[in-house]
């Protein structure tokens, strides 16, 4: 489908010379701003640098990490750079405890947030005048209120549909004609499931652009969804501790994500020496915003492993350094229907549950569109009974631990003793017969 | 208070698991006198009655089953209309909860597995039903 390509803010199109000059002077006064958080002024301390030291971009090297177990340890809002009367807004993200991590924004980090998420959305197509159904869950979750306040930037009307009750999502499309879709990609795949059972005519809809993002997902998938949909799909990048989505995000040619490069200096890092490496080779990302206020962060390991697309002009005429998708994870965190869960949340839920042992084994599949989620839990004497009710009861409160840990529904699959299988090492706790990208 | 010891294992729905069980048992001289499956879609409970059912508990643990023991009561029913209802009254009336209930094959003899063992069996004695001792059922069917 041919989209009108067109540039929303002028900065996505400086030269290089240009961009880092903002980038320096940006990273510089976030230096200072951190130096209001206790944490990030300590180190600071030690390290004996200071917002003077900062003279061009790559001196981000000398600059100490922060990592997921860092806002852990800082938790509730121990990160936070301002008063908390200046906070307009928290959200949060799950967290291997069972407590989520909170994130904060100041009125100009909304108004900041909402303008990058408006930049990729008008890449990919979305107008003023058109109408967007957002299909993603509003709440602590970054994404439905990201994507819905960037749409209303542009002018464009909102649905806002939230996930689920996939029915109704089908009653609005066709009623109220939406041109904009936003949701994950597993959950356009299950729209397409739902269209082609109960033989909806693709004539009823009027989708020209599905917006999908919030989990990796792969150029298998999007052929398969563009084909079914018959809509252009545009990848996005984000995640809650940087802002949420509005990272980067892809224009209508697809030659990967377009970073904001004046809202965040992001470096492509080898996860074990923490060394750059090349463009367009594997790394991690590490993430610092230049621009936000309430809760900024320095060199934010992401543990998503892209690669940076190697300096080639992108026809659009935008100048930013592209993304590649999510390839990976460099550590063992799972994506499961867009919800972040670790094998340790898992076993962490059946350690509360007295008598089970903690042998198991995450099996996920996509055996329709949406993910299937099982844990496998080996049986031991002291918690076997011989009355079916019981079993069930165990089972059933198995599962419910495991949501209240996890934030998702696992089902509990009991088995035998010894089936599955030691290991000596760090064990295989997770197979992901997922489809991956080749 | 007569009861007999049943045997339960926890077993996965997976084929060949119930010929595993029976063949371990048979192998080692180790009759099984009735069984019964209960089922779910993922895992099932094996139930069964064997003479020596320590032995063929710890046989089985060996071959890798989670197995427990439990009493339940083995009751002679006549075969005739209402007898079955009428223990089942009899139980009903005590509040005593049936968690499930199978027969001897070809026997009128029934396994009951309830809330309150010791009461359901004095209710059933006193109202004149037979509830055997293990001696009494394993040599009643030979």
């Amino acid at each position: 489908m041919k989209l009108e390509n067109k540039i929303w803010d002028k900065s996505e199109c400086l030269s290089r010379d240009e961009i880092e000059s903002i980038q320096v002077q940006r990273l510089r006064e976030t230096v200072k701003r951190v130096q209001n958080v206790p944490f990030y002024a300590k180190k600071f301390k030690e390290l004996g640098i200071g917002p003077e030291d900062i003279k061009s971009v790559s001196d981000v090297k000398y600059l100490p990490f922060t990592t997921k177990t860092d806002m852990r340890e800082n938790y509730p809002l121990g990160l936070m750079a301002v008063p908390k009367e200046k906070v307009l807004r928290f959200h949060g993200s799950s967290g291997t405890t069972g407590k989520p991590t909170f994130v904060a924004y100041t009125k100009n980090d909304l108004e900041m947030w909402s303008d990058m998420v408006a930049r990729f959305l008008y890449s990919g197509g979305a107008r003023p005048g058109h109408t967007a159904q957002i299909s993603f869950g509003y709440g602590l979750f970054t994404g439905g209120f990201g994507l819905h306040y960037g749409l209303e930037k542009i002018g464009s009307s909102i649905i806002p549909a939230a996930s689920g009750n996939t029915r109704r999502q089908f009653t609005l499309l066709q009623d109220l004609k939406p041109e904009l879709l936003v949701c994950t990609p597993t959950y356009a795949l299950r729209l397409i499931e739902y269209m082609e059972d109960e033989k909806i005519p693709r004539e009823s809809l009027n989708l020209k652009v599905a917006f999908l993002g919030s989990e990796p997902w792969t150029e298998e998938m999007r052929l398969y969804i563009e084909d079914r949909l018959q809509v252009n799909t545009c990848n996005n990048y984000g995640l809650s501790e940087v802002i949420g989505p509005g990272i980067s995000g892809e224009c209508v040619y697809h030659t990967g994500m377009h970073i904001q490069e004046d809202y965040f200096l992001v470096e492509c890092l080898d996860p074990k020496t923490l060394e750059p490496v090349p463009e367009g080779e594997l790394g991690e990302l590490v993430i610092t915003p230049l621009n936000k206020e309430a809760m900024p962060m320095i060199r934010y390991r992401t543990r998503d492993l892209a690669y940076i697309v190697k300096d080639s002009p992108c026809p659009c005429g935008r100048t930013t350094k592209r993304m590649s998708r999510i390839k990976g994870r460099s550590d063992d965190m799972l994506i499961i229907r867009g919800v972040n869960v670790f094998p340790s949340q898992v076993e962490e839920a059946l350690l509360q549950c007295k008598d089970v042992t903690p042998n198991f084994l995450i099996v996920l599949d996509r055996p329709g569109s949406l993910d299937r989620s099982v844990v496998q839990v080996e049986m031991s004497p002291a918690f076997f009974s011989d009355k079916m009710s019981e079993m069930q009861m165990l089972k059933t409160n198995l599962e419910e631990t495991i949501r209240s840990y996890t934030g998702i529904h696992f089902e509990v699959d009991l088995v035998q003793p010894q089936s599955i299988e030691r290991f000596t090492g760090k064990a295989a706790r997770v197979i992901d017969n997922r489809p991956k990208e080749k | 208070m007569e009861t007999v010891k049943q045997l339960s294992l926890f077993l996965e729905n997976k084929p060949g698991n119930v010929y595993v069980i029976c063949s371990t048992l048979g192998e080692a001289g180790v009759n099984i006198y009735t069984l019964t499956l209960a089922d779910t879609a993922q895992f099932g409970i094996l139930r069964m009655i064997v003479e020596d059912s320590e032995a063929a508990k710890a046989l089985l643990e060996k071959a890798g089953y989670v197995v427990n023991i439990a009493d339940v009561l083995a009751v002679r029913i006549d075969n005739q209309p209402g007898r079955l209802a009428q223990v089942a009254d009899i139980l009903n009336k005590e509040e005593i909860n049936v968690e499930y209930v199978y027969a001897f094959a070809n026997r009128h003899i029934f396994l009951y597995r309830v809330s309150d063992t010791e009461k359901a069996y004095s209710k059933l004695v006193s109202n004149g039903f037979c509830v055997l001792s293990s001696q009494e059922l394993f040599n009643t069917n030979k």
